[in-house]
């Protein structure tokens, strides 16, 4: 057990991901084959999924995801452009999320008012 | 973006054996050649050489941060007339098909042209690794797209990215402009146009501390990119992966990467691409004539063994199933699918 562990988030902990094994083996595996068989290619691209795990990172705000996506969506070969776009639209989508809320508070409000 | 050569720095770094003894000072990191013995594959073996690469000098134009070569305008080190007829006459003793001529910017060397012509009368297939600003540097380059087209010469030109920012955090501000510029020029003499047989290759390699691209998706990017912003054509893109020696070693120690990426090559080490790494069928010469597994190898001192090595002595016969020198920079050529001068290998 490494000493001074005095923050919650270590960089070093990304590697050790698959050291989850360690506590319960059978689900761990069971989730890399899953997590595995979701990121292969398919009906989208490696590199959309990438895409997409970017931006949920940062929905999720996982510096470990954001760590791992936005290196493997660099070395699929994707732009500071379109890295900062897929976080855009996680972006968009978060304050869309409060923003559409607000018809209720209008509604509320309307229900209320004269 | 550096701006002078280590060696003009007097960087440590420029010393080769500096390189190699930080490279091996990494304890925690497994040894290559226990790595490829563990995969059955040492000691790994040359084949027949099929291509002779000859590094014609470490001038250029450009200091590119990446740059394995530790070229740039205050390096001087240029292959001479006497040692380029030494390789012509030992291209007469080899059944190669392919010379690649590498730099620097090859095009410095005031006998570049009379290379090219004497090799081309050979009937060899040549490949001129070009930077593509050395095109436009000076009024006396201008012409080199139509000298290419006299002599068939195939083109291999580094263009990191598609869009100017990347490429010029690599290679130097205005760098992606002039290499434009060029491409344009050589579009113009029919380099890259389908039906015309002059063949324009360009070369990816990450201008960071990450691996390559898959290359056949990179090249889809890169074809519809150009054609779409700067109406260029070209026919294939080569993916490189960038070797921790000299300035990208510098480069990796300086942003603090060194270690991840050492880390990240020896995770993707890949057996198949390690069967196929070019020293296997290469030969290459250093600008004084020295022989070598490869050009990095070149640039690290490493010459080759189990042969004499310098071209004035070479025996042709000795030269295939001799053991290939690795070293700790060799798994910049086995991770992933793989990396060489013609690109990814698996």
């Amino acid at each position: 057990m490494e000493k001074n562990r005095d923050h919650y988030y270590h960089a070093q902990d990304l590697k050790k991901f698959t050291h989850i094994g360690e506590f319960g083996k059978e689900l761990a595996d069971k989730f890399f084959d899953y997590y595995g068989a979701v990121f292969a290619e398919g009906a989208l691209t490696a590199r959309e999924k990438s895409l997409i795990a970017l931006a949920v990172a940062h929905t999720v705000q996982c510096p470990y995801c954001i760590d791992a996506y936005a290196t493997d969506a660099t070395e699929r070969g994707c732009s500071e452009k379109q890295l900062m776009e897929a976080v855009h639209v996680a972006a968009a989508i978060r304050s869309g999320s409060s923003l559409v809320h607000s018809v209720q508070m209008m509604n509320k409000v309307k229900e209320i008012s004269m | 973006m550096t701006t002078h050569s280590l060696r003009f720095r007097h960087s440590p770094l420029a010393s080769s054996a500096h390189q190699l003894e930080l490279l091996h000072n990494e304890a925690a990191l497994p040894s290559f050649r226990d790595t490829l013995a563990k995969a059955g594959l040492s000691p790994l073996k040359s084949g027949p050489v099929e291509i002779f690469q000859m590094n014609i000098g470490k001038m250029c134009n450009q200091t590119c941060g990446h740059c394995h070569v530790d070229a740039g305008p205050d390096r001087k080190e240029i292959m001479t007339r006497a040692t380029m007829r030494q390789c012509l006459d030992a291209l007469a003793k080899l059944d190669v098909k392919t010379v690649d001529i590498t730099g620097g910017a090859p095009e410095m060397n005031p006998d570049f042209r009379w290379l090219i012509e004497a090799i081309s009368a050979m009937e060899k297939h040549v490949i001129v690794r070009c930077n593509l600003t050395i095109i436009v540097a000076n009024k006396k380059f201008n012409d080199l797209p139509e000298f290419y087209r006299r002599h068939k010469v195939e083109v291999i030109s580094s263009l990191p990215f598609y869009s100017a920012d990347r490429t010029d955090r690599q290679r130097g501000q205005g760098v992606f402009a002039d290499s434009i510029t060029a491409l344009r020029m050589l579009n113009e003499a029919g380099y890259g146009r389908e039906k015309s047989g002059l063949i324009l290759n360009l070369v990816y390699n990450p201008a960071g501390a990450f691996l390559p691209a898959d290359q056949a998706q990179l090249e889809n990017d890169f074809r519809s990119e150009l054609k779409k912003n700067f109406a260029v054509e070209f026919n294939k893109l080569l993916c490189i992966t960038n070797m921790p020696i000299s300035r990208y070693l510098e480069y990796l120690i300086r942003s603090g990467n060194y270690e991840r990426y050492m880390e990240r090559l020896i995770s993707a080490f890949n057996p198949a691409a390690a069967l196929n790494v070019m020293c296997r069928n290469t030969l290459s010469v250093g600008w004084d004539g020295h022989l070598y597994d490869c050009d990095f190898n070149q640039m690290l001192d490493i010459r080759i063994s189990g042969a004499p090595d310098h071209i004035c002595q070479l025996e042709p016969e000795v030269l295939p199933a001799r053991d290939i020198r690795v070293d700790q920079h060799c798994y910049g050529c086995t991770a992933g699918r793989g990396s060489s001068c013609a690109g990814s290998i698996t």
